[in-house]
C-alpha cells in the first residue's frame, strides 16, 4: 500500500504519527540514539512560543527540536499503523 | 548461553575501579552522590577540561570501592569532548581511568531510549552490571519491569533501585562483590553491518569484541577533528583503502539496536495505561513555556533570586564580618605591635575576611542553580528562549552556560560544550564573561551599600536589591549585543542543532543541592581564596613599604608635632592618620597606584582605587580585599568595617565624601564589564584553543568598561 508521507513538523497540536524515515543523513543519527525510530509513535506535545522550537512525545518522553529539525522527519498518519 | 563465558570475581581484590555510565539525566549523579556521600572530589581527565568525578566507599572491612563518574551520554558516539572522554574511558583499556567494573544507570521509566546505550555498553565485553534507576517511578504509574526476564535477555546482571528514595542501593553494593559474568553474546552483529571494517581492525589491535572494533574505527577523529591515540592512526592506516561511511554505519546499527530493544521491551514491560505520568508535567509545561506566562514566571524567578541573594545573605555576612572585626581587634591587642601583628591584622585576617563575607551569597546562588537544574525547569527556559536566542547567534542552549554564568564563568564556558553548532558556541563562550559572576558580587555588595543610602523600613523589597538586578541584566543586555555584533561578524556554514530532552519535574533533592553547594564553596574558598589572600600578603608589604628612607623622613617631619606637650587624643588621632596616608601615598603600591592614574582618571577613579583595579585583574573579588588592606593601612585600631572605612575617605579636591554616586557607579559598570579573571581567559584559551579567542575577548571587554566608565561618570558628576 502506497503511504503518503509528510513531515514531522506539519502536526497539529496533539495529533500523533508514525515515524516513516528521515531525509537528512547526519541529524538521523542524533535522532535515532534519542529514540526517535522508524515505526515509532510521535506525537506532537507542544510549540514553543514564537513558533519554535517544537516538543514531541516519543519513546515514552518528551523530546523538543527546532522545526527545521523535525521537518527532516517524515511521517505517516497513525490509521495505517493501527 | 555459551558455555565459555568467563567469570569475573572481585570480592578478592582490596580496591575497584568502578565507572559510572548513563543518559544525561537517569540519575546517575544521584547514584554516585548515594554510593559515595562526602567521600568526592572533582579532577580533570588528563590533557582534557573534562570534569572528573570521583568518590570512594567501604564495600566489605577489606575491598574499597573507587567510583568515577563519567559525563552523561546518550550513545557511544562521541560528538563533544565529555562524551568523548566517556567513550575513551570504556573502549581504550590503557586508559588510566579504564575500569574493572561498569555500571550503567538506566531510567526504568524511559526505557526504550536508555536502554540504547545500555546494549552498547554491553557489547563492548566489558564487566557490567545494569543499575535500572527509578523504580519508585515505575510502580507509580502502575507499569511492571520484569528484571528476571529483562537480566536474561541483556544477558547481564540487573538491579532495581531508586537512588531519590536509597533504595536498592545496598543490593547494588553486594552485587559489586559477587563473581559476574562477562556478557556473552553480541546484542547485534556488526559483522553483518560492515564486516571488512571489523576485520582490519581485528588484524591490528586486540580488541574485545566485534563492536569495540567497529566503535573505534567510526571514532578515529576528536570532537575537534583530531587523530590523537597512537592506536587510532594504526586503524587510519589499516582502514586507508577502503571507504568507511561514518554515518551510514552507525544508522544502520542504531535502527538494528532498536529492533532487538523493542522486542526486549515488549517482554519485559507491562504498562498499565498508555498514557503516562507525563500528564503532570504536561500541566505544569502548559504555564511554564506559555506565551505570556512562561517569560513572566521566568522573569520573577530571577527577580526573587537577586532579592533574595541581598536580603537572605545579610544576615550570616553581617555575623561574619563582625567576627573579622572582633578577631582583627583581639589579636591588635593580644599580640606586641611590629611587622608581624601587621602583617597579620592588615594582611592576612583583611584579606581573609574579604573572602569569607561572601560564603553566604555564593551558597545561595548556587543553591537556586542546582534547584533550577535539577527540577527540570532549566531546559524549559531554553526551550522558550531558543526562539528569541537564535537572532542574536546563540541557541537555546546558551541559556544554560548564560545562567550559570552568573555563578561563575568558568563551569559556564564549560557547560557551552553541549551547544554542537561551532559558531553558536564560540558566541556563547565569548560572551558569558559579561554576564555577572558571583566574584562581582562581592565589589557590587560594596559599591551599592556604600553609595545607594540604605531605607529604614525593613523589608524583602529594597532599592539595593533593584540596583543590584539591574546590574544584571546590564550585563545580559551587553552579552546580547555582543552576541548579535559577533552573529555578523562570524562566518559559518555548519548546521545548528536544538535537539534536546525535556525531562519530567521533579521535586529538588536536597541531599544534591547540598552536595553541589558544598563542592562550590570550598572550590570559592579555596581557589579564590589562596589567591586573595596571598595578594592581600603582596598588597600589605607593598603598601606597608616604601623604596629608600621615605617612610623615615615622613616620621621625622611629623616628629615635632607628636611630641608636643599639649596634644589632645583627638590631634594625636589626626596625625597619625596624616602619617598613614602620607605613607601609602609614597609606598610601593602608591607608586603602582599613581603610575596608571592619568589613564583612569577620567573615569573618577584614584590612585587608591588604581591600586585595586591592577590587583583585581587576577580575579575581581580581590578588589574588596584590596581596598580593606589599603583603608586598614590608615586605621590603626582596625575596629571599622570596610563600608564605614571608604565611607569616611574623602575628595581632597573637593572636600566631599571620595565615594559618590558618580564615582560608584563608573565603578560599578566598570567591574560589570571588563574582563579581570585570569581563570576565565585560560578556560576560554582551553576550550577554543586559539590564543585569539582570549585576547579578542580581553581588549573588547576592557575596551566596553572604559567606554561605559567614562560616559556615565561624565554624566553623573
Amino acid at each position: 500500500m502506497k503511504v503518503k508521507l509528510k513531515n514531522l513538523s506539519q502536526l497539529e497540536i496533539g495529533q500523533s504519527a508514525v515515524i516513516d524515515s528521515f531525509t537528512d543523513k547526519a541529524m538521523a543519527l542524533k535522532l535515532l540514539e534519542m529514540g526517535c525510530t522508524p515505526g515509532e509513535i510521535v506525537k506532537l506535545d507542544r510549540i514553543a512560543p514564537f513558533g519554535d522550537p517544537i516538543a514531541i512525545c516519543v519513546s515514552g518522553y518528551l523530546l523538543s527540536l527546532r522545526k527545521e529539525e523535525a521537518s527532516t522527519i517524515l511521517v505517516s498518519s497513525l490509521k495505517q499503523k493501527i | 548461553m555459551e558455555p565459555t563465558q568467563s567469570l569475573v570475581n572481585f570480592s578478592e581484590k582490596t580496591t575497584i575501579k568502578i565507572a559510572l555510565i548513563g543518559n544525561p539525566n537517569s540519575g546517575k549523579s544521584t547514584l554516585f552522590n548515594a554510593l559515595t556521600g562526602l567521600n568526592q572530589r572533582t579532577g580533570n581527565f588528563p590533557g582534557v577540561t573534562v570534569d572528573k568525578k570521583m568518590g570512594t566507599t567501604r564495600l566489605t572491612d577489606e575491598v574499597t570501592a573507587n567510583f568515577i563518574d563519567l559525563p552523561g551520554t546518550y550513545s557511544l558516539y562521541p560528538k563533544s569532548l565529555d562524551e568523548r572522554v566517556a567513550f575513551d574511558v570504556l573502549c581504550n583499556e590503557d586508559h588510566e581511568e579504564h575500569p574493572d567494573l561498569t555500571i550503567i544507570v538506566a531510567d526504568a521509566s524511559n526505557l526504550k531510549r536508555n536502554l540504547f546505550l545500555v546494549s552498547q555498553v554491553i557489547d563492548l565485553k566489558i564487566p557490567v552490571i545494569l543499575a535500572l534507576n527509578m523504580m519508585d517511578m515505575v510502580e507509580r504509574d502502575g507499569d511492571r519491569i520484569d528484571l528476571v526476564r529483562l537480566s536474561e535477555r541483556m544477558g547481564v546482571k540487573v538491579i532495581g533501585l531508586s537512588a531519590r528514595n536509597k533504595m536498592g542501593i545496598e543490593e547494588l553494593k553486594g552485587a559489586i562483590l559477587k563473581p559476574l559474568t562477562v556478557p556473552s553474546y553480541d546484542f547485534i552483529d556488526v559483522k553483518k553491518i560492515a564486516p571488512e571494517v571489523v576485520e582490519r581492525v581485528k588484524s591490528v589491535i586486540k580488541v574485545k569484541s566485534d563492536f569495540m572494533a567497529f566503535q573505534l574505527a567510526n571514532n578515529l577523529e576528536d570532537p575537534t577533528g583530531d587523530i590523537r591515540s597512537k592506536q587510532s592512526r594504526l586503524i587510519a592506516d589499516a582502514l586507508n583503502t577502503i571507504v568507511v561511511d561514518k554515518n551510514k554505519l552507525q544508522s544502520l546499527e542504531s535502527v538494528e539496536r532498536y529492533k532487538v530493544i523493542n522486542r526486549i521491551v515488549e517482554e519485559c514491560l507491562t504498562r498499565k495505561t498508555a498514557v503516562q505520568s507525563m500528564s503532570f508535567t504536561q500541566k505544569l509545561d502548559g504555564i511554564l513555556t506559555h506565551r505570556i506566562w512562561g517569560y513572566l514566571i521566568f522573569l520573577a524567578i530571577l527577580f526573587f533570586i537577586f532579592q533574595a541573594i541581598f536580603f537572605l545573605a545579610a544576615f550570616p555576612m553581617d555575623w561574619i564580618e563582625s567576627m573579622f572585626i572582633a578577631l582583627s581587634s583581639w589579636a591588635t591587642n593580644a599580640l606586641p605591635s611590629g611587622e608581624l601583628s601587621s602583617l597579620l591584622v592588615n594582611g592576612i585576617l583583611a584579606g581573609l575576611s574579604g573572602v569569607v563575607v561572601f560564603v553566604p551569597q555564593i551558597a545561595l546562588l548556587f543553591a537556586f542553580i542546582a534547584i533550577l537544574e535539577d527540577t527540570g525547569y532549566m531546559s524549559r527556559v531554553s526551550f522558550i528562549m531558543d526562539a528569541l536566542l537564535r537572532k542574536f547567534g546563540l541557541n537555546g542552549r546558551s541559556v544554560i552556560p548564560l545562567i550559570s554564568g552568573v555563578a561563575c564563568a568558568v563551569p559556564a564556558i564549560m557547560s557551552a560544550r553541549t551547544i554542537s553548532n561551532w559558531k553558536e558556541r564560540i558566541i556563547t563562550i565569548m560572551v558569558t564573561p559579561l554576564m555577572s559572576c558571583s566574584a562581582r558580587l562581592p565589589v557590587y555588595t560594596l559599591l551599592i551599600s556604600l553609595v545607594i543610602p540604605q531605607k529604614e523600613e525593613p523589608g524583602f523589597f529594597n532599592y539595593q536589591g533593584l540596583i543590584l538586578m539591574a546590574l544584571y541584566l546590564i550585563g545580559f543586555l551587553a552579552a546580547i549585543g555582543a552576541a548579535l555584533v559577533m552573529k555578523w561578524i562570524l562566518q559559518a556554514k555548519e548546521k545548528s542543532y536544538f535537539i534536546m530532552e525535556l525531562p519530567v519535574y521533579r521535586a529538588p533533592q536536597w541531599r544534591t543541592i547540598g552536595l553541589t553547594i558544598f563542592d562550590k564553596v570550598k572550590m570559592f574558598l579555596w581557589d579564590a581564596g589562596k589567591i586573595i589572600v596571598a595578594i592581600s600578603i603582596i598588597l600589605w608589604f607593598l603598601s606597608s613599604h616604601a623604596p629608600g628612607n621615605r617612610f623615615s623622613e615622613i616620621e621625622k617631619k611629623y616628629q615635632p608635632q607628636l611630641s608636643e606637650q599639649s596634644n589632645s587624643e583627638e590631634k594625636l588621632k589626626s596625625v597619625n592618620a596624616a602619617i598613614a596616608a602620607e605613607k601609602l601615598e609614597v609606598s610601593y603600591a602608591g607608586i603602582l597606584g599613581k603610575s596608571i592614574e592619568p589613564a583612569i582618571a577620567p573615569l573618577g577613579f584614584d590612585w587608591k582605587i588604581g591600586i585595586a583595579l591592577i590587583t583585581s585583574f587576577a580575579a575581581r573579588e580581590v578588589f574588596v580585599g584590596t581596598m580593606a588592606t589599603i583603608y586598614s593601612v590608615g586605621d590603626a585600631d582596625n575596629t571599622q568595617s570596610i563600608q564605614d572605612k571608604m565611607r569616611a575617605e574623602i575628595n581632597p579636591e573637593t572636600g566631599e565624601p571620595k565615594f559618590t554616586m558618580a564615582v560608584g557607579f563608573s565603578l560599578l559598570l566598570f567591574y560589570a564589564f571588563a574582563m579581570q579573571c585570569m581563570s576565565t581567559l585560560a578556560i576560554v584559551y582551553r576550550e577554543t584553543k586559539r590564543i585569539k579567542w582570549p585576547l579578542i575577548q580581553f581588549f573588547y571587554m576592557s575596551a566596553l568598561a572604559y567606554l561605559a566608565s567614562l560616559v556615565v561618570y561624565n554624566l553623573m558628576k
